[in-house]
């Protein structure tokens, strides 16, 4: 179990002017001042949870991360991660946990992605067996091969980010922070990380906690999202809420045998569109049922189509509000 | 088998991977360890000049002061504020955080591994020495060779806790690789790099030896050279700058480590 509780971090900045007058003055008379990056924030996550958090940029979500892993202190409130105080980073803690960061790496450069598996290994104390065990385990899991005797230079980008998966889930953690895990990636490599975690969740029954600019990785991982804006938790709930939420109505489309007048669509709901033989409808998602019913037995239908506006937009239009309705 | 809390496995892991990884630079450690003949620098500088007697020095005990120098160096080189630092500020030292291992224990493993790199290079240097200056050749009988073997990880020791101790400042001003200049600068005319601590008026010297410098290259590089020395007191101060160091890194390391803001991460 997971608890936040009234969670706040405040960063100390100073602002500098440009030029030379505003670099004398940054010099001799520095002003700073604390910013809130994460107000008062507080929800629980039960063991096997996958949750989401949603946010623009800045908006306190990998703040909230790096609290809640340990890697930094709160300015005031309280974590606890399974009983343990994250900050105080106690052993059996960190064995407990990873946190992954897109585009931050663990692996050693220079050298294959295998010696530094053998290191982390060494370092959770997993006998060479069990290292092994693992590493097949986990290479197996994201397709990964020979890539893991080749210097990480050489490796691409998704490469390298499965091989930081692998160091970073080699110890069985049983609470995963991801911060941007498919940052930069391509499609398909996105969509195989997404595969797999999802499988690790299910396999292992561990908690993941994402940050993602993609939505793709919150509707395919995440049954709970946690709405960030400006440092303040403003939804926490499931995604299909959300979603309800932001936007009542689903959109129907439908592709007649034979041209019909815009007045026969009127009762059936909101028309975005009609074009010959195509309609496109707005109708709320109380009367969906219904309105498709009649519209299958009152016209001659050729296709029909239902869906959600892209919830993409629907995100991106919350974060502009900053709140659900 | 556990040594200072670590695993036998943990220390071999680390050692040998930093090893295969400081391998893959061995063209740049060979610069380095070319880089580090200020010694023999000096040495030609002081000859030439004839001031070797001023130190209480012939021509020979001044070469192989200066020898031993430059080898005591060559395994008691520091870096790590400097690794720190760029870890610190590009978010790299983030992991290593939350991994059940302290980060230092990482950059001595580097060090370790380095030396082990540098010691052909180091070999081939002295061979050179010896070649071009035959008459100063030595060896240094086995319990001379311990104790400056030992003096000489203590060196690296206080070295390397001296410069943790800055590293630690990272968390409050984050480019704390421009401090290292204060211990850089009485390092370098206090630890005996220069020239022999013995050349110093007998007031400097008395300030100096209530530094840690002169345990850093001095001490070990005249008990190597067989010059005469205090070894019993040169091993208490050493133990007892340890003493001071390993603590005072302790506790900024701890308050250092709540300021963290993982930036770049």
């Amino acid at each position: 179990m997971i608890v936040v509780d009234q969670l706040t971090k405040y960063y100390r900045v100073a602002n500098k002017q440009p030029g030379f007058k505003g670099t004398l003055k940054h010099f001799f008379d520095r002003k700073t001042y604390d910013v809130p990056a994460v107000t008062d924030i507080s929800f629980k996550i039960s063991p096997g949870e996958v949750v989401g958090f949603l946010g623009a940029n800045g908006a306190g979500k990998t703040t909230l991360l790096k609290m809640m892993c340990g890697l930094i202190h709160p300015s005031t409130g309280l974590v606890d991660v399974g009983g343990f105080s994250p900050q105080r980073r106690q052993t059996a803690f960190l064995k407990e946990i990873t946190l992954v960061m897109g585009q931050k790496q663990q692996l050693i450069w220079d050298l294959p992605p295998m010696d530094s598996l053998y290191v982390n290994a060494a370092v959770y104390g997993l006998s060479d067996h069990e290292a092994k065990v693992r590493i097949n385990e986990l290479a197996d899991m994201l397709e990964l091969g020979e890539e893991l005797t080749r210097p990480v230079r050489k490796l691409s980008l998704g490469q390298r980010m499965k091989s930081e998966i692998l160091a970073a889930l080699l110890h069985k953690p049983s609470v995963l922070f991801l911060d941007e895990p498919t940052l930069g990636l391509d499609v398909n490599a996105q969509a195989r990380v997404r595969s797999f975690l999802s499988e690790y969740n299910k396999r292992t029954g561990a908690t993941i906690l994402l940050t993602s600019h993609y939505m793709a990785d919150i509707t395919a991982l995440c049954p709970r999202v946690i709405c960030i804006h400006k440092g303040n938790l403003f939804y926490d709930g499931d995604l299909d809420s959300l979603a309800n939420s932001l936007s009542p109505s689903r959109e129907v489309k439908v592709e007649l045998k034979n041209p019909c007048s815009i007045d026969q669509f009127k009762k059936y709901g909101e028309i975005q569109d009609l074009n010959d033989r195509f309609v496109c409808l707005l109708v709320s998602r109380g009367k969906l049922t219904e309105v498709v019913s009649n519209l299958l037995t009152d016209f001659d239908i050729l296709d029909l189509e239902i869906s959600d506006p892209p919830i993409d937009q629907l995100i991106g239009e919350l974060f502009m509000k900053g709140e659900v309705n | 088998m556990r040594i200072f809390g670590l695993s036998y496995k943990v220390i071999k892991t680390l050692l040998t991977t930093q090893y295969a990884y400081m391998l893959e630079y061995r063209i740049e450690i060979a610069l380095w360890a070319l880089s580090g003949v200020l010694p023999f620098i000096m040495f030609s500088l002081w000859s030439q000049n004839d001031v070797g007697n001023t130190f209480g020095l012939n021509d020979i005990g001044l070469a192989r002061y200066f020898l031993s120098a430059f080898i005591v160096r060559q395994f008691s080189v520091v870096w790590v504020v400097f690794s720190f630092e760029e870890d610190s500020l590009s978010g790299r030292l983030s992991p290593y955080l939350l991994q059940p291992l302290h980060p230092l224990l990482r950059y001595v493993a580097a060090h370790l591994a380095e030396q082990a790199t540098r010691l052909p290079f180091a070999a081939a240097i002295a061979v050179t020495f010896f070649i071009l200056n035959p008459s100063s050749f030595w060896l240094p009988s086995l319990p001379q060779f311990f104790l400056a073997y030992l003096s000489t990880h203590l060196a690296f020791s206080i070295a390397f806790l001296l410069q943790s101790l800055v590293a630690a400042l990272c968390f409050w001003t984050e480019k704390s690789s421009a401090l290292e200049r204060l211990i850089f600068v009485p390092y370098l005319f206090l630890s005996g790099l220069l020239v022999p601590l013995s050349a110093f008026p007998s007031s400097v010297l008395k300030v100096a030896m209530l530094t840690p410098f002169p345990y850093l290259i001095n001490f070990p590089a005249k008990i190597l050279s067989g010059m005469s020395v205090d070894i019993l007191n040169g091993f208490i101060a050493q133990i007892l700058w340890m003493l001071i160091l390993i603590p005072s890194v302790n506790i900024l390391w701890k308050l250092g480590v709540k300021r963290y803001t993982a930036m770049g991460a």
